[in-house]
This record gives C-alpha cells, sequence and structure tokens, in this order.
C-alpha cells in the first residue's frame, strides 16, 4: 500500500463538437431564418420609432398595464429604439453562433522586439527631427519654451486652492447670537409664544435684515426646529429647562450623526427623527438619543422672548451643530 | 338653557361644513343629533362627558375640525387598536359628521371645520410657495412628492394623494395622531392653501418619465434596476457564453 499521489494525466482540450448546423443543411437553413427574423424585429423596432415620432402626439398618455398612466410618444420610442439596437445584437450574435465557422485556429503572437533595422530607422529619424528643429542651436527658444512648459504645470496646483479655503472655525458657529429673532422659514415671520399651540412645530432660522439673502452653507447650520410641549412634559435639568420658554423648546434640526434635517417629529410619543439612519431623540429629555446611530443629542438652543413678546436666542449655541468632524472637542 | 347654549356656540361653528345660514333651532336640533350619535358610537371609549378614558384621549376642545377629519376619513369609529388608526370607508355620513362635529365642539371650542370660501386654493394658494413649505415641513415625513412615509415603530406618515383639501387643511390646524400642528401664525391660512394647491399639482402630475415606482426614490429605483435590469444583463450574457448546438 503506497500512499503516493498519483499524478493527474494533462486531459488535454476536449475534442471539438460540431453545430448541427454545421452537419445538417436543413438546421444550417433554420438558423438563418432566425437570424433574419432578429434583424427583421430590429428594423420593425425603427420603423416604430420613425411612426411614433411622426404620429402619436407629444402630450397622448396611454394606460399601460404595471406602468400606469404613460406618455405613449415617449414609450414607444423608447421601445422602438430598445428593440432596433437590441435585435440588431442578437441577430449578429446568433449568426456569430450558429453559422460562421467554430473551428479554434492558432494564431503565434509575433515577438515583442522590433527588429534592429527598424529601432536603427527610428534613432535616425528622430535625430534628423531634432537637428532640424535647431533645439541645440536655438538657446533662446528651448529657455522659453521650458519657461512656458513649466508655468503650465503650475495652473493645476492653483486651481487646486478652489477646494478650500480651510473651515477655520466656521463648523464650530452659527449665526444665532444673544437676541437674534427666530422667524418662520420660509416667510420670515417673527414668531410670538402664543402663536404655537401645545404640540405645534414651527421650522425657523435666524432673522437677517431686509433683503439679505442667506447663503446655503448658513442655513445647512442654522436651521431650528421649535416644538411647543406642556411645560410639565419636560424632564430636563434646571440649566436647561431656563433655556425653554413657556413649553417651547429649540433644537438644532441638523442631525449630530451625518447632518440630515431631523424634523418628523411625533406629537404623541414626544420622539424626534432623522429621515436618513432613524436616530430617535427624546425631545422631553434635552433631545436624548434614544435610538439609532447618532453619538450625542442634538444641541439646544436657550431661547427667551424679547419686549415685544417675540421669540429670541438667548445665546448662541454652545457647542458646534450637525455631525462630528476631526477638531471637534466632545 | 339649551337655546342660550347653541346661540354661544353658533358663533364657534359657523362656518362648519355647509356654511349655509342655520336657525338657531337648527343648530340645537343638529347637537342633540350629534349627542345621540356620541352617545351610542363614541362614548364607550371616549367617555359619556368627552373625558376620555385609558384607551382614548378627552374630547373637550379638539374642535368640530378634528371631528370632521377623524370621523369623515373614516379612522372613527376606529376599528382595530394598532399601532396607527388607518383610513378607511367612513362609518358615519356627511350630515351625521356634521352633526357630530356641532355637538363635541359645543361643549368646548376649538379649531372649526374650514369653509367652502376658505379653501379656495386655486384662488388663494401658489403652487411655488406650497412646494417651498412643503419641502421644509411636511416633506420629511410626507415624502417629497407626497407619497407617505415611515414613522418610527410601525407608524407612518399616510399618503395625501386622493385626500381632500378639508382634511388636509384640518389636519395641519389639528395635529393627528404623531402629527404635530401647524399653527395659523407660523403658517398662514394662505400659505396652508398654497401647499394644499402644491399637492393637488402633484397629484394631477403626469407620469412623463414612465413608471414612477411610488415616487418613493432611490429604493424602489434601485430595487428595478438591481433585479430586473440586472437580472436581464446576466440573462444576455448567460445566452452570449452558451454554445450553440
Amino acid at each position: 500500500m503506497s500512499n503516493e499521489i498519483e499524478a493527474i494525466k494533462d486531459p488535454g482540450l476536449p475534442a471539438h463538437v460540431h453545430r448541427r448546423a454545421d452537419t445538417d443543411p436543413k438546421a444550417a437553413a433554420k438558423a438563418e431564418r432566425q437570424v433574419a427574423i432578429l434583424f427583421l424585429l430590429s428594423a420593425l423596432g425603427t420603423i416604430t420609432l420613425i411612426a411614433s415620432y411622426i404620429f402619436i402626439p407629444q402630450d397622448a398618455f396611454i394606460f399601460f398595464p404595471v406602468l400606469g398612466d404613460t406618455n405613449a410618444h415617449q414609450l414607444f420610442l423608447g421601445l422602438g429604439m430598445a428593440a432596433s439596437l437590441f435585435f440588431i445584437g442578437m441577430g449578429a450574435i446568433h449568426w456569430a453562433k450558429t453559422l460562421m465557422p467554430d473551428e479554434e485556429v492558432i494564431i503565434q503572437r509575433h515577438e515583442f522586439r522590433s527588429e534592429d533595422e527598424d529601432r536603427a530607422d527610428l534613432i535616425a529619424t528622430a535625430k534628423a527631427g531634432a537637428a532640424a528643429a535647431g533645439l541645440g542651436r536655438r538657446s533662446l527658444i528651448k529657455r522659453s519654451l521650458g519657461l512656458s512648459l513649466g508655468l503650465v504645470g503650475l495652473s493645476p496646483l492653483i486651481l487646486l486652492r478652489d477646494l478650500g479655503p480651510l473651515p477655520g472655525d466656521e463648523l464650530k458657529k452659527t449665526s444665532w447670537k444673544a437676541g437674534t429673532r427666530l422667524v418662520t422659514d420660509p416667510g420670515d415671520r417673527p414668531i410670538r409664544a402664543e402663536d404655537l399651540e401645545v404640540g405645534a412645530v414651527a421650522q425657523t432660522l435666524p432673522e437677517v435684515g431686509e433683503g439679505v439673502h442667506r447663503k446655503l452653507s448658513d442655513i445647512g447650520k442654522d436651521a431650528v426646529l421649535l416644538i411647543r410641549l406642556r411645560p410639565e412634559e419636560f424632564n430636563l435639568d434646571a440649566e436647561r429647562l431656563s433655556w425653554t420658554h413657556e413649553g417651547i423648546i429649540a433644537f438644532s434640526k441638523i442631525c449630530s450623526h451625518m447632518g440630515c434635517a431631523v424634523a418628523l417629529y411625533e406629537q404623541q410619543t414626544k420622539h424626534l427623527l432623522c429621515p436618513c439612519h432613524q436616530s430617535t431623540f427624546d425631545v422631553t429629555r434635552a433631545a436624548k438619543v434614544i435610538f439609532g446611530p447618532s453619538a450625542r443629542p442634538l444641541p439646544q438652543l436657550a431661547i427667551t422672548v424679547d419686549s415685544e413678546g417675540y421669540l429670541i436666542a438667548k445665546q448662541p449655541f454652545t457647542e458646534p451643530v450637525g455631525p462630528s468632524f476631526w477638531e471637534r472637542s466632545s | 338653557m339649551l337655546a342660550l347654549l347653541s346661540i354661544g356656540t353658533t358663533f364657534s361653528i359657523a362656518g362648519a361644513a355647509t356654511e349655509a345660514p342655520i336657525t338657531a333651532a337648527e343648530r340645537s336640533a343638529l347637537i342633540d343629533e350629534g349627542q345621540r350619535i356620541f352617545l351610542k358610537g363614541c362614548s364607550s371609549c371616549h367617555g359619556i362627558n368627552l373625558e376620555g378614558s385609558a384607551i382614548a384621549p378627552a374630547l373637550l376642545g379638539v374642535g368640530a375640525a378634528s371631528v370632521d377629519f377623524q370621523v369623515a376619513t373614516g379612522r372613527m369609529p376606529v376599528a382595530d387598536m394598532s399601532v396607527q388608526i388607518a383610513r378607511k370607508q367612513p362609518v358615519y355620513d356627511e350630515k351625521q359628521v356634521e352633526a357630530l362635529a356641532a355637538y363635541v365642539s359645543s361643549l368646548a371650542p376649538g379649531p372649526q371645520v374650514p369653509g367652502e370660501s376658505q379653501l379656495n386654493y386655486e384662488r388663494d394658494g401658489s403652487t411655488a410657495e406650497g412646494g417651498e413649505l412643503f419641502r421644509t415641513n411636511c416633506a420629511m415625513c410626507h415624502n417629497f412628492a407626497a407619497q407617505g412615509g415611515a414613522l418610527s415603530q410601525g407608524k407612518y406618515a399616510p399618503t395625501l394623494m386622493g385626500v381632500e383639501a378639508r382634511h388636509i387643511y384640518e389636519a395641519m390646524i389639528t395635529g393627528p395622531q404623531s402629527m404635530p400642528v401647524f399653527s395659523d401664525k407660523t403658517i398662514t391660512p394662505n400659505e396652508k392653501l398654497s401647499m394644499i394647491k402644491w399637492i393637488k399639482a402633484v397629484e394631477a402630475e403626469p407620469q412623463l418619465g414612465g413608471a414612477a415606482l411610488g415616487r418613493v426614490g432611490p429604493v424602489t429605483e434601485g430595487l428595478l434596476v438591481w433585479t430586473l435590469g440586472l437580472g436581464l444583463l446576466v440573462g444576455v450574457a448567460v445566452w452570449l457564453a452558451m454554445k450553440a448546438r
């Protein structure tokens, strides 16, 4: 008894099996007909496209199962073009697979290295060209060309500046300052505490001067959601409670996970949901994270009212709003 | 006493549903009718005096708008106490809903049912403004094309397609179920009409791009491409590589 393993013999290539069309003229004629049918289907597709372009009005709608009411003009243009292209390909491939020669042929690759004679020729041509251009003699051209080529290399470096400037402390601050009025978004109307019923929400932004256009990058940081609860429903420490006003609490709308707008407020559960990754915040406990990937509560904006009774920010946000970034301290 | 009560409440329900002038006698008859329906169909959960119970909220101060929304869309009376009370075929007809609303709002005032003249969104609304308001205030729950969306624990924001303008308006001012209230001061009545006009515009919009796939964005579109589209490509690739017999 020996444990030696017998070497497996190279089985070689399987014997070539001819296709039915190669041996049977009837099968070949059938394959030919099939190819022709495929090409005709393609022609039909193109005719459909042309006919739909000319005859189907652009505002014609038809009911199509599954799709519902569909624009007939577009539908048949698309179907026609799809059929015309698809069946040309099908026909060509079916033709190649059934009728074109299927014998396997071996062609040896030629040497990669060029013939010595060709190589010498190339070098001679290049040298002759360089001599004719006179680069060796005309140093003014050589140097100015060097300068221009070198400067061209600089331009991508200059354009890279568009990636910056560095954010600096932009991520850490918002437009909210002590005394900034909260205004409706959109509408820009200041809000009084009594404008909100219990259970009401309002999307707000900091007030800007008349005619001032807000930058999108500012809206992305400044958006604040106002929610009114019954004051006794809060479960906050004394400081956070003093940041609310008669049951109205304000949170940054920018999710502390990935920066989506958190505004799905469930009135009955007092939960605030982020639509992107389902982070859930408990409004009664200062937006404590109770579900989902978010790592920390939404920043709360301290609010109060001014002498005219409009809601204002008591102070700026005490922490950066939005998702984590490298230099964020917590 | 009843006459006094009805005179007092006529004001608070003025503009309810029909808006036709209604006499005090008719009003009190309506309230009586509403009370009969309430005691028979609603009081077992909401209490004989609207005080609510462990399984149903108190109805004092919810207003006629809330009653009209809940009952006329068939949500109330509730069929099963699941996480969310769904829209269904209404149990009461229009006249009975009006009577119920009159009765509930006669005991404590609340938001009123908007009348026809308050709901002329074609005249008073602006589609563009409505779209902007919708995207800021509604789209996160109801989807960017008002098709509805998921909330937590099996709750959901229903689709707004095919919902009557009156009921959309009432939902905004009363905040049914999970939905918060959108006060008239932060979103004015005209802005609300703009939103309704935008929703109606979306509803009437033809599907120019062919299959809308529920208009819920990349989820269904991706599903279709990854299953049907990729499946077709795999099928063609297999056929390509197959040797002809």
